[in-house]
């Protein structure tokens, strides 16, 4: 794997434990929509620490990449990134990586995606490369967030969905006290999963599910339970 | 080069240090990494073939195989996401076990493993025998949870742990080292944790 030093660019709040973090890349790559890079620290004595983070920009933005890192309390490495990195640092980078979890606008649809959380960071870049492409493939979004607060990219994918060109947003918020109009509030279950496949014009050539691994077993059996055929189903599983 | 501001390993403890291979954390769970849903691979169902190319060697179905000898192995485990696991208590049956049944000593230096959901891996033939690999068939003494693998998975516990695929269903020696599913998207053709070799060129 290609390996190089990343300087962070930019870094945007995205919610209140997520933020992205735009690095520019000496070295730029081509990538898939769903694929990940590894990012590498190292300490002065040596220890290293890698952790990997889908890329969410569209493909086609080589040179600086946009990550969209959740801060988790207890990590190693997150907390680095919200409390320790800033504009002008350099981060050890590799990848492109993972090929599995990956759409492009030849694959076709109509496409299922479920996102938990950051879990939506690979589902975003295949929205994007969507879009970018002017593609008008049938799409619906399953998104589950804590609140609307939560809700990360909440402003461009309801922009996305409100063009009219086949993409379908769905939101289902688990911990918010009174949900906005159209909005599930509970946990996935097969019944949601079903009643958002039939948004599809069709049954789901794919579907993509990512987020935590707990959201991901609920959220691959749910899909399999509303029809879809394991071989149709890809998952990425963020741990935990 | 370090990176600005990166203390490094916290709750660093010396003594796991010699146990934990380079860039991996202890992990008190268990956590599950899988590229799809998990399959429920019914027992009844279940078959193990040995193959040799395309030329099955021999098949098992659930009750011949757990009738072959049954090994305990404990063993530390860590998963390329770098995360190790100390201690893992595995039983089932030696990949010299199924060769010895079957009366063969391994034809070639390479191994595909097969697993139900279409998954692939390849291990190099002297990792899976001398004692050093297995098919698993129960984990803390119970029956294999189905997100870990069950009702089989191979143990390939000195590589890292992607090698040891979880639904295994056969293992096909093949004439030229043939790349499994993340070998072929990616990550290293061995899996060493102790020389890191994560990824393709690592
Ligand atoms: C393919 C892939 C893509 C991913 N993409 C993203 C992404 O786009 N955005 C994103 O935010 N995340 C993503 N992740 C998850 C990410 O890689 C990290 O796992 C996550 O950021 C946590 O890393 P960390 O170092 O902060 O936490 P870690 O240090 O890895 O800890 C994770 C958890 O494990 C426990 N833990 C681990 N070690 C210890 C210890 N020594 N002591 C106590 N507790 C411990 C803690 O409870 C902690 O909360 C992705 C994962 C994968 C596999």
């Amino acid at each position: 794997m290609r390996w190089q030093q990343a300087r962070i660019a930019g870094i945007v709040p995205r919610s209140k434990t997520v933020s992205s973090f735009f690095f520019d890349l000496p070295e730029p790559f081509d990538f898939l929509a769903g694929q990940h890079v590894v990012v590498r620290l190292t300490a002065p004595d040596g220890y290293r620490a890698q952790r990997s983070y889908s890329i969410a920009s569209a493909p086609g933005a080589r040179s600086r990449i946009e990550l969209a890192i959740e801060r988790l309390d207890d990590g190693e490495v997150s907390p680095f990134f919200h409390d320790v990195a800033e504009v002008g640092d350099e981060i050890e980078i590799g990848g492109p990586i993972g090929g599995h979890f990956v759409w492009t606008v030849a694959d076709g649809g109509p496409v299922l995606l479920i996102a938990g959380g950051a879990g939506v960071v690979p589902l975003l870049s295949m929205l994007r490369h969507r879009a970018g492409e002017g593609a008008t493939t049938p799409m619906a979004l399953l998104f589950s967030a804590r609140t609307k607060a939560d809700v990360l990219f909440r402003e461009e994918l309801s922009g996305l969905a409100a063009r009219d060109d086949g993409f379908e947003l769905q939101l289902t918020l688990t911990r918010e006290a009174s949900p906005p109009p159209g909005a599930f509030s509970r946990r996935i279950d097969p019944d949601m999963i079903l009643e958002v496949t039939r948004r599809l014009p069709g049954p789901p050539r794919r579907a993509y599910i990512c987020g935590s691994n707990a959201f991901c077993e609920r959220a691959a059996d749910g899909a399999l339970a509303a029809g879809i055929d394991a071989g149709d189903i890809r998952t990425e599983r963020y741990g935990a | 080069m370090a990176t600005r501001g990166f203390l490094g390993r916290r709750n660093s403890d010396d003594t796991t240090k010699d146990r934990l291979p380079p860039g991996q954390f202890l992990e008190q769970g268990f956590p599950v990494l899988s590229a799809g849903p998990t399959p429920r691979v019914k027992t009844e169902e279940w078959s193990f073939k040995l193959k040799a190319g395309p030329r099955l060697l021999m098949q098992w179905n659930w009750a011949e195989f757990n009738a072959l000898p049954q090994t305990r192995m404990t063993r530390d485990i860590h998963c390329v996401t770098t995360w190790s696991k100390f201690d893992t208590a595995w039983e089932g049956v030696l990949i010299d076990d199924v060769l010895a049944e079957a009366g063969i000593e391994a034809p070639t230096g390479f191994t595909l493993a097969h697993s139900a959901d279409g998954y692939t891996t390849n291990v190099p033939t002297v990792d899976l025998v001398g004692g050093r690999a297995m098919v698993a068939l129960r984990y803390e003494g119970k029956a294999i949870p189905p997100d870990h693998g069950g009702p089989a998975r191979l143990l390939v516990p000195h590589l890292y742990f992607w090698k040891s695929a979880k639904w295994i269903t056969g293992l096909q020696f093949t004439e030229k080292d043939e790349l499994g599913f993340w070998e072929l998207r990616g990550y290293h053709r061995c899996g060493d944790p102790w020389r890191e070799q994560r990824y393709t060129d690592d």
